[in-house]
């Protein structure tokens, strides 16, 4: 992967809104900022209704998916590119899982929805409809999710990058300062993790740092040995991952998506905590 | 899980005593502006969190007791204010962005 392959700019998708086999999707942690306004033609993905299994924590299964990019309109030989609010978080999630299935052709829109917004470029409340697809997905590529017993396993022997805020990091806070903070879980971080905010990857108006940039950023990480990144919920190192994945092309990275709601409930791991 | 919370500026339903909560209105030419980032910065300049005006210009964050900055960006203008959150409080500040 590089960024020519996963990266797109919003002079490219303004070029290929007619393109009948670009599909934009857009995923918000704000499920209804897109009945605000969309990029035309662009079909909504609600990460948490529509991604995550209905009862249980785990995600729609392989059959759960294929029914439900066929409902979009989505084909197998479709160019996906995904966008979102908060600097493409949920998009970058959603790269992620379309990964996991399988998707040939996915890629993010650089700076997400907010670039776009800020550069003044046109949204619409249009309704957007496709002809219903009959898509086939892969097993899931587990070379790219981690599971807890795994994420255990690596302490002291992978490399373990929290993207949380300091804050979170540290334990001083348990979520990202616009959630309330009252949560099951303690507070800390995994033992031998280091502490890289997502938030560095990204400029302010939301697109990634340059790839100098990137690998400066990341220098802490010993390139030699396997890598596994984790925040909250999953998503915002899904937006790491794509970075060290996709962007950088490190191989073998893992996005602990149980992250930190699932390691700090757990009973009898070791958790570190500095305040 | 990591809905953003609704941007009014009710409190109800939260336990105030335990937050240390940092809102407000961002502004231009004196009129709420919807659809702007507010970007919150810790005392280091370190990014802690983003949200997006409501409908009312509205915003709001859960922080920490402590020094922060808020970084307001619409299009053509970024705006920093400095803020301090308080436990048990809700601090309210007005961002004017310039037309």
């Amino acid at each position: 992967m590089s960024r020519e392959n996963a990266l797109v700019d919003a002079d490219w998708v303004e070029a290929h809104l007619d393109d009948p086999k670009v599909v934009l999707v857009e995923v918000d942690e704000d499920v209804s900022a897109y009945d605000t306004g969309h990029i035309s033609g662009a079909v909504r993905l609600d990460w948490k209704t529509e991604l995550q299994a209905p009862v249980g924590r785990d995600f729609v299964n392989k059959q759960q998916f294929e029914e439900l990019l066929s409902q979009k309109g989505i084909s197998n030989d479709d160019t996906v590119v995904l966008y979102g609010g908060n600097n493409n978080w949920f998009a970058a999630y959603a790269y992620w899982y379309f990964k996991l299935y399988g998707h040939g052709d996915v890629k993010l829109l650089d700076g997400g929805r907010k670039k776009w917004e800020l550069d003044g470029r046109a949204l619409t409340t249009d309704e957007t409809s496709r002809e219903k697809t009959s898509y086939t997905a892969q097993g899931q590529d587990t070379s790219i999710r981690a599971f807890r017993d795994e994420t255990i396993a690596a302490i002291g022997s992978k490399n373990l990058v929290d993207v949380r805020s300091p804050d979170e990091f540290s334990g001083k806070i348990s979520a990202p300062a616009h959630l309330p903070q009252e949560q099951a879980q303690v507070n800390g971080h995994i033992p031998t993790a280091i502490n890289v905010p997502w938030s560095k990857a990204a400029n302010d108006d939301g697109t990634f740092r340059s790839d100098e940039e990137l690998r400066e950023l990341y220098k802490g990480l010993d390139t030699s040995k396997d890598t596994i990144a984790y925040c909250r919920i999953g998503e915002r190192s899904s937006h790491t991952w794509f970075a060290l994945h996709e962007l950088l092309g490190e191989k073998n990275v893992k996005n602990y998506d149980g992250s930190w709601t699932e390691y700090g409930s757990l009973v009898g791991v070791p958790v570190e905590k500095d305040v | 899980m990591c809905g953003a919370p609704a941007q009014e500026l009710s409190l109800e339903g939260i336990d105030v005593g335990k937050e240390s909560v940092v809102q407000g209105t961002v502004t231009k030419g004196g009129s709420p502006l919807p659809g702007a980032y507010v970007r919150l910065l810790d005392a280091t300049g370190e990014f802690t969190a983003e949200v997006v005006t409501s409908a009312t210009g509205n915003f709001r964050f859960f922080a920490a007791p402590g020094e922060w900055t808020l970084r307001t960006l619409a299009p053509g203008a970024s705006v920093d204010t400095s803020v301090t959150a308080v436990q048990g409080e809700a601090v309210n500040a007005t961002v004017e962005v310039p037309s």
